[in-house]
């Protein structure tokens, strides 16, 4: 057997083995869907960490970043910005106010019904993108390791995974991401020092060499420090620059609507541990992606084209840090970058799969079909753990028919726009706007849910291809997010006034700001 | 949900305190708010629609634009720090308004 392959065992059965803890301690819903309540500050930010340096953060930006330069590091600017949103508006209400999931929050004073089923809806569809965007970085990753094929490649990703979700819950999920995300900046601090070294410990030498990077002789030297390269109007025709803007948009409003991350917030004790989570959360982030530009830039002053091509001559967006990693430091480098790859990808489509079913679960199925009360006890676990099953199998499904070569940064960014225009409208409105009500914010949920996957499918990448596109924008955000906001705002004022979500509006603020009445953890 | 009916809900909201407290975090959150967005907005902007600005190079051959995007991250630490600081005097008003109601 290879070092690789026992690497990656190695990763699946230590795993494996918190998963067994974790499905013994579960005993009951708030243990398996908010792993109790019980989790602490710097846990939950790396956790949350973990769950965000996800397969596109860490292939697809260095990727994005070694073939088109300084506007692949844009992904990775919006990224962490996004978390100012987070940490400014939802966080904490939202750990004041909820019980599992984003919908909690705004069935606290709405009608419930269309509310959670809407909810539930987005956040399966936010949830999938994300998962499809995962499944292609595995498939890739273990293509290479142990040279299997691509699509088995993503069923084994997919069964592993869910034996994860299914018996561990998010006490499980919550520590697969946490050890993950201190194996990942490990790898990460490694591959960035390995780069610097190739260019003689020198900041100099190295931002010398990317202003004529030229992949190891291999092609004509471009300055990859200039902005442009992929949304200048040079490359991108007119629209390039609204593109980046609309990019920008989509990634700093869309984590703050991501129903993954959001639920993390529940995990913990407080509002006040929700709020040293998100620093936390931002320290290890900001970090990591600064570092990205050392993977992306050197692996255009160091691999040789040929070397970070795929088969069939396109660019191998997704390999490009792999492989960076055994050219300067070895299979059994290699070896490490990819098991720690790998469980990243495992340990966020837990975590996806996670938010998806307990969303299915506790809002569509216990409270939207069964009118709030569970049929029969342990019932919606079940259910969640069903749904795990559906959502996998769709997401595996469209990462096999997309393939191996679709970047998965972009993925995320689409994930990223439709969890803006459809989720974050209505969480800003139910907590800030006394007057929302019920059709608010289902116009807001369901404009924005379908404007943003609409404008992905007339979008250049989508049904119609690069020619017949009827939108010229590749991201949506920035047409798709203020239709989110106008919809809640028209669906509001041109309906009658709901006394009773006004009455309610008291509560819910004083619960949001002062944590009175909030859940509390329970002790293990 | 911890479900206290008793809880007077509205009556907590009307103290005046409460109110001020609201009115503090709203003017710190929406003003770091305003200054984040136009500070992040500014760089797709200007990468955009300023390219040659953006590549003159400053350090070596560092240019502006690169520069532009690491400062980003700085600000986004500060603008934490600073929340932290201040949502900590909040976390102190916010326990003083519902004492007596757990």
């Amino acid at each position: 057997m290879n070092v690789p392959l026992m690497m990656f065992l190695g990763f699946v059965v230590a795993t494996l083995a918190i998963t067994f803890w974790a499905a013994r301690r579960n005993t009951g819903a708030s243990a398996y869907f908010a792993a109790g309540r019980s989790i602490t500050g710097w846990q939950n930010g790396l956790a949350v960490a973990g769950d965000y340096m996800s397969a596109a953060s860490f292939l697809g930006i260095s990727g994005m970043i070694c073939f088109s330069g300084y506007d692949g590091f844009m992904y990775s600017v919006g990224f962490l910005m996004a978390y100012i949103t987070v940490l400014l508006i939802v966080a904490e209400p939202l750990r004041n106010a909820g019980k599992y999931t984003m919908a909690d929050l705004l069935a606290y004073r709405l009608s419930p019904k269309p509310v959670r089923a809407l909810a539930s809806l987005s956040t399966l569809t936010v949830s999938t993108f994300y998962m499809i965007a995962q499944m292609v970085g595995a498939g890739v990753i273990i293509q290479k390791l142990i040279n299997l094929n691509f699509a088995p490649a993503v069923v084994g990703v997919g069964i592993l995974m869910l034996v994860y979700v299914v018996f561990g819950g998010m006490l499980a999920t919550t520590w697969v991401q946490i050890i993950k995300a201190l194996l990942l900046m490990a790898g990460a601090v490694l591959l960035s020092f390995l780069v610097l070294k190739h260019h003689g410990y020198s900041f100099a030498a190295f931002f010398e060499a990317v202003s004529k990077a030229d992949y190891a002789g291999t092609a004509d030297p471009k300055n990859l420090l200039e902005p442009g390269l992929k949304f200048g109007t040079a490359v991108a025709g007119p629209w390039g620059p609204l593109d980046l803007i609309s990019l920008g948009l989509g990634l700093v409003l869309g984590t703050a609507g991501l129903p993954h991350i959001l639920v993390r917030f529940y995990t913990v004790p407080d509002a006040k541990t929700a709020r040293s989570s998100v620093i936390w959360a931002m320290v290890i982030i900001g970090l990591f992606y600064i570092m990205t530009t050392f993977f992306g830039f050197g692996a255009a002053t160091i691999m040789e084209k040929a070397q970070i091509m795929t088969a069939d001559g396109k660019p191998d967006t997704n390999m490009v840090a792999p492989l960076l990693a055994r050219e300067l430091g070895g299979e059994t480098f290699f070896a490490f970058i990819s098991a720690v790859a790998f469980a990243t990808i495992l340990a966020v489509v837990a975590g996806l799969t996670m938010s998806a079913s307990a969303s299915f679960a506790h809002d569509f199925y216990t409270n939207v079909l069964h009118h709030g009360k569970e049929q029969s006890p342990g019932q919606e676990i079940r259910v969640a753990r069903m749904t795990a099953f559906v959502v996998g199998a769709v997401s595996i499904g469209i990462a096999i028919y997309l393939g191996p070569s679709v970047n998965a940064a972009f993925l995320v960014g689409l994930a990223f726009a439709v969890a803006a225009s459809a989720n974050l409208p209505v969480i800003v409105f139910s907590v800030f706007w006394k007057r929302f009500n019920t059709a608010g914010a289902v116009c807001g949920l369901a404009v924005g849910l379908v404007s943003s996957i609409l404008l992905i499918l007339l979008s250049p990448n989508g049904m119609f291809g690069k020619a017949g596109a009827i939108f010229p924008l590749e991201n949506p955000g920035i047409v798709s997010i203020p239709m989110g906001f106008l919809a809640a705002y028209l669906g509001t004022i041109l309906s009658k006034r709901d006394t009773n979500a006004e009455a309610k509006f008291a509560e819910l603020t004083v619960r949001a700001h002062t944590g009175l009445g909030a859940e509390k953890a329970t002790s293990h | 949900m911890t479900n206290n009916e008793s809880t007077p809900w509205a009556a907590i909201e009307a103290k005046p305190e409460f109110r001020e407290l609201l009115a503090r975090k709203k003017r710190f959150i929406v003003g770091c708010t305003v200054f984040f967005v136009i500070y992040y907005f500014a760089l797709p902007v200007l990468n955009g629609y300023f390219p040659d600005l953006m590549k003159r190079e400053v350090m070596g051959k560092v240019n502006i634009a690169y520069l532009f995007a690491l400062s980003q991250f700085f600000v986004a630490w500060i603008i934490a720090f600073l929340y932290m600081r201040v949502a900590a005097t909040w976390d102190k008003a916010a326990a003083e308004i519902i004492r007596g109601h757990h």
